[in-house]
């Protein structure tokens, strides 16, 4: 089982390779990735070195080019697949059809992974995919329970590939245009979800409140810990009563199941978080890589303590390991 | 562009069909009867049928669904039937493979299995809006497969659609943007309804019979931000561009899509849409004639925020 790591920068993809990682992923600096974020990601120049460094350490090196081009766009796309082939990518990770055809266009069997981005949850999806384009891996939604990913890596023409650790997007990856409606900047098309340019904290004395684009997302007492007002994280008035209508501030960590997944037959795990710090990914790979080593070796899930541990260092210091339970749903 | 300057410019009346989506909410059967009675009379041109959110919504069946169709077609609707959005079951997969396989009515897939589906078995299919096809290079492909008609996603707007619909009339796909109701957002594993009421989404009594449009979830604030509907979260507000019938029309658009709302106040914005399209004199939207207040926007399709709405 493979471990597929995050890495923003240079710095961050020399942590992830020399704390395990199996292979790293990383975007280009522009909206052809879903982590189109100020101050992230790599340049022509940094991807060479990135690739020389990782694959001396027998380390992969994916480039994600996974949003949707708008048709006027287009060209940024095609010229980003062309960079990336040309640099020497191992794989590029994708969701839109019409780059995939055009990569298949250049190529027949360079190695592409469908993005969560494109939301293919189910066997006739990947077959499609499959058939179409030759994928060779896909990575699954957030969405699905352990019985539904562990028929689905039995049954599917390709390799699965599921989020482990980082960040919980409660929606079908690739369908939430909640950002959009708010923003006007969406993950489909630019890359990004409730973008950092329209944040706004205010400061009420004993309340601070978050805005997004205005919109009055959480508002936090002083013993309340403040997370970044992700859209669907926030408290909300249904009906009369203030909750977390949707979400609560929380991420996933699935090193309880490693063991499951492993049986299950899933090709990798993926850690979320390319825009984390180097350390932060130093920590994450290295604790990930022993869980995995010791699932596959041992058949056993990490400790408890060893996954409280990485609970702190989880956005919102609390982690669940959300629809692969199915009372999370 | 103002309105006027649209006037001035065209010449031409829109000639574009109307097409009523699937509800996207759970009613009883005895509702969706007596909804699709009235719209086998109402000027639509086009209905789609069936369930594209929960798969545990069962008060009809495939054959309650069949014999509206027929009362539609004998009424001389072209009826679409549609499919489920977010597929994760086995039982899943195999009601869409029914629907996706018959040769009746064409298909309205909503995901790619739908696509994977109908293809197979050489079947034409129109794209949903949750599939998301971008670009020419995507319209492209699925023509080869089989599409007959583009339902832009609902983040694209007029400016997308100048560079994208010639290419679609060149290549014969059919172009339907939504005119008016709640805008799909988001699909996810998780019930928000069963969750409202605190309960698993296993056990959810189905809670979605209580609610006729959806529940809807407010800022701290009281502004609105989103509509529940089980594992799908709407718009809270309802996309309204009736008054862009003229800029729709000249954009490429061949089909409106109306998006119901409650069963009554859906039919009367057929009428006046119906109205509108098929007068020499160009006419206005009357909301206070809908039992319903609604909040609109229009923003998607002015290129700016979904939720803004510019008059």
């Amino acid at each position: 089982m493979e471990l597929v790591c995050p890495a923003g920068n240079y710095q961050s993809l020399v942590k992830a390779v020399d704390n395990g990682a199996d292979a790293v992923y990383i975007g280009l600096k522009n909206e052809t990735n879903a982590r189109h974020f100020a101050g992230l990601n790599f340049s022509e120049k940094q991807i060479s070195k990135a690739i020389d460094y990782a694959h001396q350490q027998n380390c992969k090196v994916y480039c994600a080019i996974n949003t949707y081009p708008r048709q006027k766009q287009w060209s940024r796309w095609t010229d980003s697949v062309d960079q990336a082939m040309g640099l020497g990518i191992d794989t590029l990770i994708v969701a839109d059809i019409g780059v995939m055809d055009y990569i298949r266009s250049r190529s027949s069997e360079f190695p592409i992974h469908l993005s969560v981005q494109a939301s293919a949850t189910n066997l006739q999806s990947l077959n499609f995919y499959h058939r179409n384009f030759g994928i060779r891996r896909a990575v699954l939604p957030r969405v699905l329970s352990l019985k539904q990913v562990a028929k689905l890596a039995k049954t599917a023409p390709v390799e699965i590939e599921v989020f482990g650790f980082g960040s919980l997007c409660i929606m079908a990856e690739g369908r939430c245009y909640l950002s959009s409606y708010m923003t006007g900047e969406s993950p489909n098309t630019k890359g990004v979800c409730s973008p950092a340019a329209f944040v706004d904290w205010q400061d009420k004395g004993e309340i601070l409140e978050s805005r997004l684009n205005g919109l009055l997302i959480d508002r936090f007492a002083q013993n309340e810990h403040a997370g970044y007002p992700t859209l669907c994280k926030g408290r909300f008035d249904v009906d009369g009563k203030i909750e977390h209508a949707l979400e609560e501030p929380t991420s996933l960590n699935t090193m309880d199941i490693l063991p499951d997944l492993y049986q299950a037959g899933v090709a990798a795990i993926k850690i979320e978080g390319r825009q984390r710090s180097p350390a932060y990914v130093a920590k994450v790979a290295n604790a990930w890589r022993k869980a995995i080593d010791k699932a596959i070796t041992t058949g056993v899930p990490a400790t408890k303590s060893e996954i409280a541990e990485l609970a702190c260092l989880a956005e919102g210091k609390q982690t669940t390991i959300g629809a692969y339970e199915r009372s999370w749903q | 562009m103002s309105e006027v300057g649209n006037r001035e410019m065209t010449i031409k009346q829109p000639s574009m069909k109307i097409s009523v989506a699937s509800v996207p909410y759970f009613w009883s059967k005895e509702a969706y009867f007596k909804f699709y009675q009235h719209i086998a009379k109402s000027p639509v041109d086009i209905v789609y049928l069936g369930e594209t959110v929960c798969s545990k919504r069962r008060t009809m069946t495939f054959q309650d669904w069949l014999e509206i169709a027929k009362q539609l077609t004998d009424a001389g609707k072209q009826v679409v039937l549609s499919t489920l959005t977010l597929l994760e079951a086995e039982s899943e997969l195999s009601y869409l493979s029914k629907i996706a396989s018959q040769k009746d009515y064409l298909i309205e897939a909503n995901d790619m299995a739908a696509i994977e589906v109908a293809s197979q078995q050489n079947n034409a299919f129109v794209a949903g809006c949750a599939i998301n096809i971008y670009n020419n290079q995507s319209l492209q492909r699925l023509k080869k497969l089989g599409m007959t008609r583009w339902q832009v996603p609902v983040e694209l707007g007029k400016d997308d659609l100048a560079s994208m619909a010639d290419y679609a009339k060149s290549h014969d796909i059919e172009v339907e943007y939504q005119i008016f109701g709640r805008m799909p957002l988001a699909y996810s594993a998780r019930c928000f309804t069963a969750r409202h009421h605190r309960l698993a989404k296993d056990n959810c009594q189905f809670k979605c019979l209580d609610d006729e449009q959806g529940i809807l979830i407010k800022t701290q604030e009281g502004e609105s931000f989103a509509q529940i509907n089980g594992v799908q979260t709407q718009s809270a507000k309802v996309s309204h561009l009736i008054d862009h019938c003229q800029s729709l029309a000249n954009s490429g658009v061949d089909v409106v899509r109306v998006v119901p709302v409650s069963a009554a106040d859906t039919l009367e914005v057929i009428r006046q849409l119906s109205t509108i399209l098929n007068q020499t004199e160009p006419a206005k939207f009357d909301p206070e004639r809908l039992n319903n207040q609604y909040e609109f926007c229009n923003g998607y399709w002015l290129q700016i925020e979904g939720m803004k709405y510019v008059s």
